[in-house]
């Protein structure tokens, strides 16, 4: 096992002063590719929007190390311009502003130069043909009108261009049909390796048939509760998440309750 | 001789509330009366039907009431305003004939520059006066007048008397006749038939003195088949005490002719910006009011087209922003007087630092006039909890067949639009301007590019300073 890059060590995070991760314990090391599974409710999206800096996300104890340093001070855009690239499960609409346009200055932003015009066009292009994208969906402004399935592979191609360290999907397979959900998944794919971590949230196994993660973990009640290989992906297939549940999850009387 | 902006107010990012000292020719005294109105006319040699014409607005003036609806007024003190100063004996033909401090003033404000660049011709007011003027050399030739408004009536005295005073009449409303009582400056634009004047023409106005009354007169007349885009721009320093800017415009739009009238007001936050701006089309005529309404402490101002007769269109764009202790009550009337016309009313307001918009509308349509489509779309963008939008869209239609309709949203840069952003590198400040722009383009695409960087420019310059 290679260094970890992402070390995250007894998170504790509210939202609106209800507690939802009580305690998570999970390393993803460098260049490799994990899932996170888990039913509803679990704290899988409230991970996700915490590791990115959402400021409605209080951290109230423990601690998230980044490539040796801690994370929790950033600014999401500190986060983004480290590495770090959260691919959203509802991105949001920004009426006005071209995807291209926003491309550029986000690309500029990250590396904190500029960029120049013919290297940006090449890039994006091939990026493009790998998500079987229109060339005039970049002049669409952001999300505005975007099928779900268009938002999603958007959402890839922002990855694509900013070519993060580490990658956190959240449920970037919902919405998708069989189809769009095979492209945005050779999408991952051509961008998984060395250079790239990547963390998959996700309700459902069916993503996992297009990208093979390492290592998976289950998440219940704001806790990874069991951490395992490939194999996990099979047993919550034939055995759904109460099997798993019941043998890993906590006692009753360990329910998460509304802080005061 | 400028004085930084910084002397009367700190903590601000008006980056024209420089003031320069004052050297005048003439300044009238505080306050209003018959003489200082026969005294204007008298010092611009007027014919004597203007006078008589001043004289009846200021009577309508003084038995008008303030309008109790849109923003508060009560606070303009009447008996405190300069209505007339003259800073320059003469009218400069060349920025060289400009008094060295005016004219440095208009250099900062890159009027000079912008000139040699890209436009057809140049008018700059100063206080009551147009103290330089300028057209290319190839207009004029082909006949388009574009002068200001004094010149006009002396040069153009039948054409003005045909016209002045018939879109906007004396006793229109109380500002309009306070205007047609002291107004001083503005544009005359008259433009042959059939001629097209591609590049724009630009008048920029700025107010200097504490306490100023600007009240410049515009009339554009467009011949049958003529085009014109008239742009005007307006600053002004920073006091703690109010100016007046109180604007008539009239715009004539002749069989199948086409007027672009571009606002880019940036007054500072001490002036109350009360404009009456009306225009009429013909048949198959097209007015078009593109209206940036920044900065000013209230702006009252609904440009409207009045569609005299089959074919015409009218279209008001508007982007309206208010920031701390700023209103904004904008909007825009249209009148299908006719059959057969068409309307378009996009405005777009943005509030922030506890400011506040309002949208007022009109959309109108008499009795017979069938056949007439208007749509109007506002939306407003809120960039905090105590800022605050209104919106009033009025429709008065008398005809069956008449197709409105009419959208607005309202909308509040939310923790998530920023959250995006900033998650893909932005800075709070990058996004939120990312967000506003956005809000914005569909104006912004319709100016000419050095307007449209500039209006993006300023929206930027207002928005600094919002987020921490």
């Amino acid at each position: 096992m290679s260094e970890p890059s992402l070390l995250i060590d007894n998170l504790h995070v509210t939202v609106e002063g209800r507690e939802i991760l009580r305690g998570v314990n999970l390393t993803v090391p460098r260049g490799e590719t994990h899932a996170l599974m888990g039913p509803n409710g679990s704290g899988k999206s409230t991970l996700a929007y915490t590791l990115m800096g959402h400021p409605k996300y209080k951290v109230t104890a423990g601690k998230v190390l980044w490539k040796g340093q801690s994370l929790l001070d950033l600014t999401p855009d500190q986060r983004a311009k480290s590495g770090l690239f959260l691919a959203f499960q509802y991105p949001v609409t920004v009426p006005g502003v071209s995807m291209v346009n926003f491309l550029r200055q986000s690309l500029r932003a990250v590396r904190g130069k500029e960029v120049a015009v013919r290297d940006f066009r090449k890039d994006l292009k091939s990026a493009m043909d790998v998500l079987k994208m229109d060339n005039q969906f970049v002049t669409r402004y952001l999300n505005d009108g975007f099928s779900g399935g268009e938002k999603k592979r958007a959402e890839m191609l922002q990855m694509a261009m900013l070519k993060p360290e580490m990658a956190i999907l959240d449920e970037t397979d919902s919405g998708l049909d069989i189809d769009a959900l095979r492209i945005v998944s050779e999408g991952v794919n051509s961008l998984a390796g060395p250079e790239l971590g990547v963390l998959i949230i996700t309700h459902y196994q069916r993503i996992l048939n297009y990208i093979k993660p390492q290592h998976v973990h289950v998440l219940y009640r704001g806790r990874v509760i069991v951490s395992g290989g490939p194999e996990l992906v099979g047993r919550l297939e034939n055995e759904g998440y109460d099997n798993i549940i019941k043998e890993f999850g906590p006692a009753d009387d360990d329910a998460p309750q509304a802080a005061a | 001789m400028a004085v930084a902006a910084k002397d009367v107010q700190s903590g601000t990012d008006y980056k024209f509330g420089f003031h320069d000292e004052e050297d005048y020719v003439f300044k009238s005294q505080r306050g209003l009366n018959e003489q200082i109105i026969r005294d204007i006319s008298a010092h611009k040699k007027e014919p004597e039907w203007m006078t008589k014409f001043r004289l009846r607005a200021y009577k309508h003036f003084l038995n008008r009431p303030l309008p109790n609806w849109g923003g508060d007024v009560s606070d303009i003190d009447f008996d405190n305003i300069f209505y007339y100063i003259k800073p320059a004996a003469e009218q400069g033909k060349t920025w060289g004939d400009v008094p060295e401090y005016i004219k440095e003033t208009f250099d900062k404000l890159g009027i000079p520059e912008a000139e040699r660049k890209f436009l057809a011709g140049v008018s700059a007011q100063y206080e009551s006066e147009v103290v330089y003027h300028s057209i290319r050399e190839d207009l004029e030739k082909m006949g388009v007048v574009f002068t200001d408004m004094d010149t006009g009536l002396r040069e153009h005295g039948d054409v003005v008397k045909k016209y002045f005073g018939t879109v906007i009449p004396p006793n229109d409303n109380k500002f309009a006749s306070l205007n047609s009582a002291v107004w001083s400056g503005g544009s005359f634009v008259w433009v042959p038939a059939g001629v097209k004047v591609e590049v724009p023409l630009q008048a920029y106005f700025r107010i200097n003195a504490e306490n100023m009354g600007q009240f410049e007169r515009t009339l554009i007349i467009a011949e049958p088949g003529s085009f014109v885009h008239y742009v005007e721009g307006c600053t002004a320093p920073i006091y703690s005490t109010d100016s007046l800017h109180s604007a008539v415009v009239e715009l004539i739009a002749l069989e199948g002719a086409r007027i672009r009238y571009t606002t880019i007001q940036n007054w500072s936050n001490n002036v109350y910006n009360l404009v009456t701006k009306r225009a009429l089309a013909y048949r198959d005529a097209t007015v078009e009011w593109v209206d940036c309404n920044l900065g000013s402490k209230l702006t009252m101002k609904y440009p409207a087209v009045y569609l005299m007769e089959p074919g015409a269109h009218g279209e008001v764009l508007s982007v309206a922003m208010a920031g701390a202790g700023q209103h904004q009550d904008a909007g825009a009337k249209m009148v299908h007087v006719a059959p057969n016309t068409t309307s378009i009313i996009t405005s777009k307001s943005i509030a922030k630092g506890g400011g506040r918009t309002t949208y007022r509308g009109l959309v109108k349509a008499y009795n017979g006039a069938h056949d007439v489509k208007s749509k109007v779309r506002c939306d407003a963008l809120l960039m905090d909890d105590e800022s605050q939008s209104d919106t009033y869209p009025y429709m008065d239609i008398e005809d069956e067949k008449v197709d409105v309709g009419h959208e607005a949203t309202v909308s509040k840069v939310g923790e998530d639009q920023l959250f995006y952003l900033m998650s893909r590198g932005l800075t709070e400040a990058e996004a939120t301007n990312m967000i506003v722009n956005g809000f914005i383009e569909p104006i912004a695409k319709e100016l000419p590019m050095e307007y449209a960087v500039e209006l993006n420019r300023l929206v930027q310059l207002e928005m600094s300073g919002s987020v921490g």
